[in-house]
């Protein structure tokens, strides 16, 4: 069978339900087979997704393994990836083994359950990034609430029940407002396929209000300052995997959203409102690296520094060129694997130690050698290190920033320093130092399961951060279809704009010129 | 015009004769024990012949008695509706009444009765033939609220009631007749012809007549009486008033509004705005401080009302497909929840406070997953069909550019989450209690097909958005 006239993507999205259900249907008591079957499901999605990378077309820009089917009067169920997507679809697949694998041992309790919401979770969050259609997209984009609300809430830390709520309330608050602004360019345009909306041209008024409704969805869930107080609670109380697809996942959907909706779609406003964005992302850069500093538990801390690193993202993409774009979507994939490695190695000394608390920690380095080398290979790719892939993506979008706005760049790499300091320094309090804590002393390195788990993120992490071609040849096509449509909407616009002026003036000096004698 | 006729009102005949026909029956019964499950079961029976005998009519629309007595599509869309309702809310009641020997043939008499006012309010195209339709179906509830007449709470509800309901068939009555005065006829399209613009009398009497159906349909500010109703009345009853009456009231008050008054339009639009808006507000802040289940699902109905009204609000094609879409997800979740009310049992006898379910994923897992997304759906969030209902009446305000009705809808759902889901959380999260008692076979049946219901609606929900937006049509918008 032709591999291209699969219905590919399909097939990723319902393999998973697929094990959901046959999880399901399994005695109580069968939590191995739970487990077995939950790794097999996301293996061989995983390996099918490959496929689709594989025989991906780089050369052409628009929508491929299209798949669409009647539904719903004027919604239709339409599926497909670009450059720009299916990179993300890729990242889902490849993550989820690994968070099944990561919860291995650490979740004991109410297996089955907690297998069956990764899997439809999974199902949601390809959905997002392969829909095709504003309601398919909306569907995916919420429903992937409920799984989550569930894994936090039931399989959490100890202030579960507040971060399980602030969560969901947060994040369906933005949604909502998106949810208006799709129904009013359902009406505008009569019509809710993806691809021919990134055709259809809005008024530069509505263009605003839509922009203003859309930033709200994608800037919690980005998230972005002063809309980031979700996160650290999520991440905090949520289990290890949970916390792996936030911050590996869940977060790049605001970026997606941006590069899918907001700029090709409301290009003017995108422009007029990249100032905001600006302003925001630098804030988010310098203020949550300030309070990454002080955190004493280490989720928090990561989860602080993913807010520092996603306001790159926006920044890249607000900067409306080649490298910014490229970046952002570049760190988006390099900050999924990085802070997915970063909270699966918290797990890691959290299932030994049972707290999260860094000054409970110290010198672990003398027990733990390959634990210790690993921690330092994904905080190093947090820094943004030549030679490891964080710092492509930071670069890239910096380069670009420059291109936009100089003082913006400047402020950004500030952040880069900042990074530093507290990546570091939590490296040396954790893994350096004297091995003094008498609980420490018996901590054994990572066992094969968790080498299993760490093996792939190490080699990306490098791989990608020498060479990241294969990244950046996938997207580059997609952006610079992009940044080229955007600046034709954009001099279309401004040569309106022009032409109006004009007129008035020529209608005002038509005028004058009546009065003359 | 005679085989018409008779085919018009059949499916009333069929319930009114059928009603009287138990009435004897259950009298003239020798044991008096089986006479009431006996009786519901014909009553069941008489629903489903009922709805065949209306799915069977050939012809979509015709108008009885100087039309004021009509059916086309969208009349049968609302009857179909009430008709599940009750037989539903009959359904429900076995068990629970069993247990408190209440199952009396009276019960499936007078839900039959009330079945046959809502079908004919939901027909009516006269204000005299809402008038009658609506006190059939009011005086029969009354009666039910009560229906636990050896308990005080029962008869404090029902008394509420009807006081309450009586105050607003009053008001009605008086709007009614006032609009009477000025219009020179109590036929809707008359009245429609005559009324091309808003009139203070007109206007006024409007008033009148919208308190008497915003109090039907328990909108704010005329809801006070359902949560004390809700919580007093006898749990199936409570369903039965939380699901098909709500929808009957709702199909009269479109009706009315589209029909009769389509030239004082933005009069009545901007009280529709304003209740509805209210009634959004108050079910979601409200319902957060409710501990007992059944009063917090009284709030609850109060802000599904509310949005029901958005599409009202509206007044386009959309509209009222939205709030034909939106009463048929929320009577099928209102009828998996109680379900699910009705099953939290214990040795001890049935228990109402949400603190009970603690746990409850842990004994009964079926339940616990069951409640969850009816929750879920009833909060809104897709892919459940609790989402397709709030999402096709704000897209019919957002069509008619009322941003700032869909701006608090939308903001109302969000709170109303919070308290769905502090449900979840206490079924999920908490340490178990005690184990609920065994689930009777039809409340369990119930509470599984509705669960089927908003889990796989996404999967096809052409046939019923399809059905709504042709009986939609019908009201010519």
């Amino acid at each position: 069978m032709n591999l291209v006239t699969l219905p590919i993507l399909s097939l990723l999205l319902l393999l998973p339900l697929l094990g959901a259900l046959f999880i399901a249907f399994l005695p109580q008591d069968a939590v191995r087979n739970a487990r077995f079957v939950a790794l097999w499901t996301t293996l061989v999605t995983f390996v099918l997704s490959l496929f689709i990378w594989i025989s991906f077309d780089k050369t052409n820009t628009g929508f491929q393994f299209v798949d669409q089917m009647p539904w719903l009067g004027t919604f239709t169920y339409k599926v497909g990836v670009d450059g720009i997507s299916m990179l993300f679809v890729i990242l889902t697949t490849f993550l989820m083994p690994l968070c099944i694998l990561a919860s291995w041992e650490s979740i004991q309790k109410r297996v089955k359950e907690y297998m069956i919401a990764f899997l439809v979770l999974e199902t949601l969050m390809i959905g997002v990034f392969v829909a095709l259609d504003l309601v398919l997209f909306y569907l995916f984009f919420e429903a992937g609430l409920i799984p989550m609300f569930i894994i936090i809430g039931v399989w959490g830390g100890k202030r579960r029940i507040y971060a399980s709520y602030k969560f969901f309330l947060y994040t369906l608050l933005g949604s909502v407002l998106m949810l208006l602004a799709m129904m009013a360019m359902w009406w505008q345009a009569g019509t809710t396929d993806i691809e021919q909306l990134l055709q259809a041209k809005f008024p530069i008024e509505m263009q605003w209000w839509l922009w203003i409704a859309f930033f709200a969805s994608f800037a919690v869930k980005m998230p972005m300052w002063p809309v980031h107080t979700w996160l650290p609670d999520a991440h905090v109380e949520a289990p290890t995997a949970g916390s792996v697809i936030l911050a590996g996942i869940l977060l790049k959907m605001g970026g997606y959203g941006f590069l899918r909706f907001s700029l090709p779609m409301f290009p003017v406003a995108s422009a007029d409102l990249a100032p905001l964005v600006f302003s925001l992302s630098i804030i988010a850069i310098i203020y949550t690296s300030l309070v990454a500093l002080a955190q004493e538990d280490m989720k928090k801390l990561i989860a602080y520094s993913s807010v520092a690193h996603m306001g790159y993202v926006t920044m890249g993409i607000f900067t409306f060129t080649q490298q910014g774009l490229d970046g952002a979507i570049f760190q988006m994939l390099s900050h999924g694997i990085v802070s997915a490695a970063l909270f699966l190695c918290v797990g890691v000394i959290y299932d030994r130690m049972h707290t999260r608390e860094i000054a409970a920690y110290g010198g672990l380095a003398d027990r733990m050698p390959f634990y210790a080398f690993c921690f330092m290979v994904f905080t190093m790719a947090n820094v943004g290190l030549p030679g490891t892939s964080g710092f492509i993506g930071e670069f890239l979008t910096l380069l670009g920033a420059f291109r936009a706005n100089t003082w913006v760049a400047v402020f950004a790499t500030t952040g880069v320093i900042l990074s530093a300091c507290y990546a570091l320094w939590l490296y040396r309090r954790v893994i350096y130092g004297a091995l003094e804590k008498p609980s420490l002393k018996a901590i054994k390195d990572m066992g094969p399961r968790e080498i299993l788990v760490m093996t792939p993120l190490v080699i990306l992490t490098i791989v990608f951060g020498f060479y990241p071609a294969p990244i950046l040849d996938v997207t580059s096509p997609a952006v610079k279809k992009l940044v080229t449509n955007y600046e034709a909407a954009i001099r279309t616009t401004e040569s309106e704009k022009a032409g109006a002026t004009k007129v008035k003036i020529s209608v005002a000096y038509e005028g004058r010129k009546e009065n003359l004698p | 015009m005679t085989d018409v006729l008779s085919y018009a009102a059949l499916p009333e005949v069929i319930l009114a004769l059928g009603a009287m026909a138990l009435l004897m029956q259950g009298a003239f019964q020798q044991d008096q024990e089986e006479a009431g499950p006996m009786a519901a079961w014909l009553a069941i029976g008489l629903l489903l012949v009922a709805g065949v005998a209306m799915l069977l009519n050939p012809h979509h629309a015709a108008g009885l008695f100087d039309d004021a007595f009509v059916i086309d599509r969208f009349t049968r869309f609302m009857k179909l509706l009430v008709l599940i309702g009750a037989a539903g809310a009959l359904l429900l009641s076995f068990q629970s009444f069993g247990e408190l020997r209440l199952m009396k043939f009276e019960y499936p008499v007078l839900v039959l009765l009330a079945t046959v006012g809502m079908m004919m309010m939901i027909s009516a195209n006269d204000l005299i033939a809402l008038y009658i339709g609506l006190e059939l179906q009011s005086l029969a509830l009354y009666v039910v609220a009560a229906f636990r007449r050896d308990a005080v709470r029962s008869s404090e509800a029902g008394l509420k009631y009807f006081v309450l309901g009586a105050l607003s068939s009053g008001m009605l009555l008086y709007g009614a007749s006032l609009i009477y005065g000025f219009a020179g006829s109590t036929s809707f399209p008359v009245i429609a012809g005559v009324v091309k613009e808003a009139n203070i009398g007109v206007t006024v009497g409007l008033v009148f007549l919208m308190v008497g159906l915003a109090f039907k349909i328990s909108a704010v500010p005329f809801h006070m009486w359902t949560p004390d109703v809700y919580e007093g009345a006898p749990t199936p009853v409570t369903a039965l008033f939380a699901a098909a009456p709500k929808v009957a009231a709702m199909a009269l008050m479109v009706r009315t509004l589209t029909v009769a008054f389509p030239g004082t339009a933005p009069a009545w639009q901007q009280i529709v705005v304003f209740i509805s808006i209210a009634s959004m507000l108050l079910g979601s802040f409200a319902a957060i401080g409710q501990s007992n289940f059944k009063r917090l699902m009284a709030y609850s109905s109060i802000g599904h009302v509310g949005f029901a009204l958005v599409g009202l609000a509206a007044n386009n094609s959309e509209g009222a497909q939205g709030v034909l879409i939106y009463m048929a997800i929320y009577l099928v979740m209102t009828l998996g929840t109680f379900a699910c009310i009705l099953a939290m049992r214990r040795s001890d006898g049935p228990v109402e406070d949400i603190e009970e379910l603690s746990g409850l994923a842990e004994n009964n897992l079926g339940m616990a997953f069951a409640l969850g997304m009816l929750m879920f759906s009833m909060a809104g969030i897709p892919p459940l069909a609790g989402f397709w209902g709030k999402f096709y009446v704000i897209a019919a305000a957002v069509k008619a550019n009322m941003f700032p009705l869909a701006v608090v809808a939308v903001l109302a759902s969000v709170v109303s989450a919070f308290y769905y889901l502090r449900i979840v959380i206490i079924m999920f999260v908490r340490e178990p209690k005690e184990k609920f008692r065994q689930i009777d076979g039809k409340v369990g049946t119930i509470m599984a097909l509705a669960t089927i219901f908003v889990l796989f609606f996404i999967v096809y929900p052409s046939p019923l958005v399809d059905a709504a937006a042709q009986a939609a049509r019908s009201l010519r918008l």
